[in-house]
């Protein structure tokens, strides 16, 4: 940390050293800036960012590369979790996460993110959820909640014609090689630092080596839900919650094979 | 010798979200309207610098990364 100079002020918060010193492209009230913040706090914090490779998704975040001083992948739609192992096993003293929305984690990255937990390869996936595709123009999700309505669930998800809501954070806690799996939320000022505190958790881990770690992170998407950023947060807040309780799932200790 | 200002605010990042509006528990922030920035926002702006704790909460749900916050002296407290 260097301390500023210029006046005699005492800098108690500023901007972290491992962002890019640049606008985002995303939306007013976007959580998916709270989210980089905080991964960008504990880069600083954890001295992370020299050595660190940020995996990639395709979704709103496609473009997180240009955000963040370390090295960067960019990968397939949903494949961030096969990427993030070749790049974690080639390089093992690395620290290796991806960031991945829920259209990319839960649907069409299904596979590869229970087979990477399955295996607990040492790598922290950041979960963005925010129930839509927000980057295509707000369509249902796998976890779009029940009556909410998307721009392809005009009159609000139906479970008998789109299923329910997939928990796939629990879903992933219940694999031995999962390390650690977290959910947490940017919808007030409390559960952002919580939320920083699991983010820590999870990168400990991952740089203990206990396997593989996730943290899903409940967020907003103000444009595709048609709100304001604080409307959009309190409804995270008030309805979100309720269908995907915030906590630790599951806290291994170490659950990875030993040879990794 | 110069007013103690707690913050700084890097208007240009701004986008006018007003997520740090509602979080203040000082309501000591607002939408400047006299300024549109290089975005096309209207970017926040601290109305009443002496209200300001300095308590890092507009900082922590910004998602733009706006704010510096910096201790007030301990002489200003009282
Ligand atoms: C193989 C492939 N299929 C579909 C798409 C279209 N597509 C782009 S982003 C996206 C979903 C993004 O949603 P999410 O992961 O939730 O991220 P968000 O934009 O909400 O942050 C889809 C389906 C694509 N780019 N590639
Ligand atoms: S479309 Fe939604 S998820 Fe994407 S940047 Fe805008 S608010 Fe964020
Ligand atoms: S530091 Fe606290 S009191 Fe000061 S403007 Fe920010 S939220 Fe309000």
């Amino acid at each position: 940390m260097t301390v500023q100079l210029t006046d005699n002020r005492r800098v108690i918060y500023r901007r972290p050293d491992a962002l890019q010193d640049k606008s985002t492209h995303y939306c007013p009230g976007c959580g998916h800036g709270i989210v980089h913040r905080l991964v960008a706090e504990l880069f600083d914090e954890m001295k992370l960012t020299g050595r660190t490779i940020g995996v990639g998704s395709v979704g709103c975040s496609v473009f997180a590369y240009e955000y963040f001083k370390t090295d960067f992948v960019e990968s397939p739609h949903g494949r961030a979790p096969a990427v993030a192992t070749g790049v974690r096993r080639v390089q093992p003293d690395k620290f290796v996460f991806t960031y991945q929305g829920d259209g990319d984690l839960a649907a069409i990255g299904t596979a590869e993110i229970v087979h990477a937990a399955a295996r607990g390869e040492n790598i922290t996936a950041i979960f963005v959820n925010n129930g839509i595709y927000g980057m295509t123009g707000g369509q249902m999700a796998p976890t779009t909640l029940l009556g909410q309505k998307t721009t392809s669930s005009p009159l609000g998800r139906d479970p008998v014609l789109a299923g329910y809501p997939v928990p796939i954070t629990e879903m992933l806690a219940l694999v031995p090689g999962t390390a650690y799996a977290a959910r947490g939320s940017v919808a007030t000022p409390q559960l952002v630092g919580r939320a920083k505190s699991l983010l820590k958790r999870a990168f400990e881990l991952q740089e203990a080596k206990a396997g593989f770690t996730i943290v899903e992170i409940l967020s907003n998407c103000p444009v595709g839900w048609g709100m304001t950023a604080p409307a959009s947060m309190e409804h995270v807040e008030k309805d979100v919650i309720g269908t995907y309780p915030l906590g630790v799932l599951v806290d291994r200790a170490k659950a990875g094979p030993e040879s990794k | 010798m110069t007013h103690f200002v707690p913050l700084d605010i890097a208007t240009d990042r701004c986008k006018g979200c007003e997520l740090c509006i509602g979080a203040c528990p000082h309501h000591v922030l607002a939408l400047d309207e006299s300024v549109v920035n290089a975005l096309g926002y209207h970017p926040v702006t601290l109305t009443d610098p002496d209200e300001c704790t300095s308590c890092v909460i507009c900082a922590r749900v910004c998602p733009d990364t706006v704010f510096t916050v910096y201790a007030r002296p301990k002489a200003d407290v009282s």
